[in-house]
């Protein structure tokens, strides 16, 4: 059963055993404005907990996504070469980021679920 | 925070603020500055400028002094026409940009940026002391109302505006000041009006529906595509306006010298080897390059930097002006981003043609 994991960061892991889906919230897509790049992290790279992994740039600015937890890459969202402004419309869903094989599940422990994040948010 | 006096009606449109030259100013609405960005080449954008400063200046030597304070011949400026122009420093180094409008035979006025408005009046009191004029800055609210609707949408909210051409300018009511002029490309207006009538009058011409409030977000990816200078990026007081590529403000007769402030450091700028220049670049990747990014040649040794850079949502990707030594070969040049190089073709400016109406 997958359960997904929201950072203060604004960042959400879906976590399938040790597999995990990573992208940026709703939250945090309204807050940058419209994606036209994203520079996603090789395959096969280690990241430690907060690591800068992925850039994602609106038409303003250019914004750092970090790791949210220790492990390796082990595949990008290639369809946001061509279209980075999936993160915008569907940033939990379709516009997720890049997947991650965790290193160590226990710091899964320190995040926070949908209705601690959204309180976090509000 | 200052706060615009349209400060709530950007609040009710539901803006997402950013600071910006001491005021807390709208940087997009829900539309997105994509959306944004469209609509002003295609409709007509409102943009809230009141962050700008406007100086008065009147009296019967104000012509002088701002012959002397600019490199122009403020004597010779028709009525009712504005004046893209500059203030030097003794070095001439560019204190500010500025757009001079003649209102009338012995009364200027000067739209200065926000960010530079304190020491442009300054500058500009203290050169005054010699010459018989009163400078005051005046309380206003600015709009600017920019795209092709925009002729249109004035007529309907009962501004004449048909006859005028690019930068005249005109006083249609007591306390206002219209020029057609803008920061886009496109064709359009700014209008400056008593703070008390603006939010009225901005709600008037919202309720136009070609008309949307545009952020500071989008006003910034125009002008780049536009291929405008943003002061404090693309020039500052240690870039002269050759080095800015602005040397075309200067009338040919005033850059061998003249008796504006740093006329000498211009003219013997002029005349020696000029050192740097300003380029229109295009990344030949899809990744923005941003201001800040150092160029370098094929061997990786530095040639400039990187003063204005984003997306075009017209040009359709990256665009970006650079400052680089006049020797530097054009047709290798890397911007440094993240670590990865990235290959820069030198472009035409503007990057998306002018519309204008002349």
């Amino acid at each position: 059963m997958a359960t997904t994991y929201y950072t203060d960061e604004h960042e959400w892991l879906t976590v399938d055993g040790d597999e995990a889906t990573v992208g940026i919230t709703n939250y945090a897509q309204e807050q940058l404005g419209d994606l036209v790049f994203v520079e996603l992290p090789e395959v096969g790279k280690s990241v430690s907990k907060g690591d800068d992994t992925v850039v994602v740039e609106s038409v303003k600015a250019a914004s750092d996504v970090y790791a949210p937890v220790d492990g390796e890459i082990t595949g990008v969202n290639e369809a946001l070469s061509g279209d980075p402004s999936l993160v915008n419309s569907a940033a939990e869903g379709d516009g997720w980021l890049f997947k991650m094989k965790l290193s160590d599940t226990s710091q899964l422990e320190g995040l926070m679920d949908k209705a601690a994040y959204d309180a976090h948010v509000a | 925070m200052k706060k615009t006096p349209f400060y709530s009606q950007h609040a009710e449109a539901g803006a997402k603020f950013g600071p910006f030259a001491g005021y807390e100013m709208p940087l997009f609405y829900p539309l997105g500055i994509m959306k944004e960005h469209q609509h002003t080449r295609e409709k007509a954008g409102l943009f809230d400028i009141s962050h700008m400063v406007h100086v008065a200046v009147e009296g019967p030597e104000a012509a002088s002094l701002i012959s002397r304070a600019c490199p122009y011949d403020a004597a010779d400026q028709a009525a009712a026409s504005g004046k893209y122009t500059f203030m030097l420093n003794e070095n001439a180094g560019i204190i500010d940009d500025l757009i001079i409008s003649r209102l009338a035979g012995d009364r200027f006025l000067i739209v200065a940026n926000a960010a530079c408005a304190e020491k442009d009046v300054a500058h500009i009191r203290e050169l005054a002391k010699d010459y018989d004029v009163k400078v005051n800055v005046i309380p206003r609210a600015f709009l600017a109302l920019q795209g092709p609707a925009a002729e249109g949408v004035l007529q309907s909210a009962g501004l004449d505006v048909a006859g005028m051409g690019f930068m005249t300018v005109a006083e249609p009511r007591d306390g206002w000041f219209v020029s057609r002029s803008g920061y886009t490309g496109e064709d359009g207006f700014e209008i400056g009006l008593p703070p008390e009538e603006g939010p009225d009058f901005a709600a008037r011409l919202l309720a136009d529906d070609n008309v949307e409030w545009i952020g500071l977000g989008a006003r910034d990816s125009l002008r780049l595509e536009a291929g405008l200078p943003l002061y404090g990026q693309d020039m500052d007081e240690t870039v002269l306006p050759h080095e800015a590529g602005l040397i075309w403000a200067v009338p040919k007769s005033l850059r061998e010298g003249g008796e504006y402030v740093g006329a000498e450091a211009l003219a013997s700028a002029l005349a020696g080897e000029k050192e740097r220049k300003r380029i229109g670049l295009m990344p030949k990747e899809k990744v923005p390059v941003r201001a800040g990014a150092i160029l370098t040649d094929g061997e990786g040794t530095q040639i400039g930097t990187v003063t204005s850079g984003g997306f075009g949502p017209t040009l359709g990707g990256p665009m970006a002006l650079g400052r680089i030594a006049t020797s530097a070969d054009e047709s290798a040049i890397f911007a440094d981003v993240r670590g990865r190089k990235i290959v820069m073709e030198p472009a035409k400016l503007p990057f998306v043609p002018h519309r204008y109406k002349r």
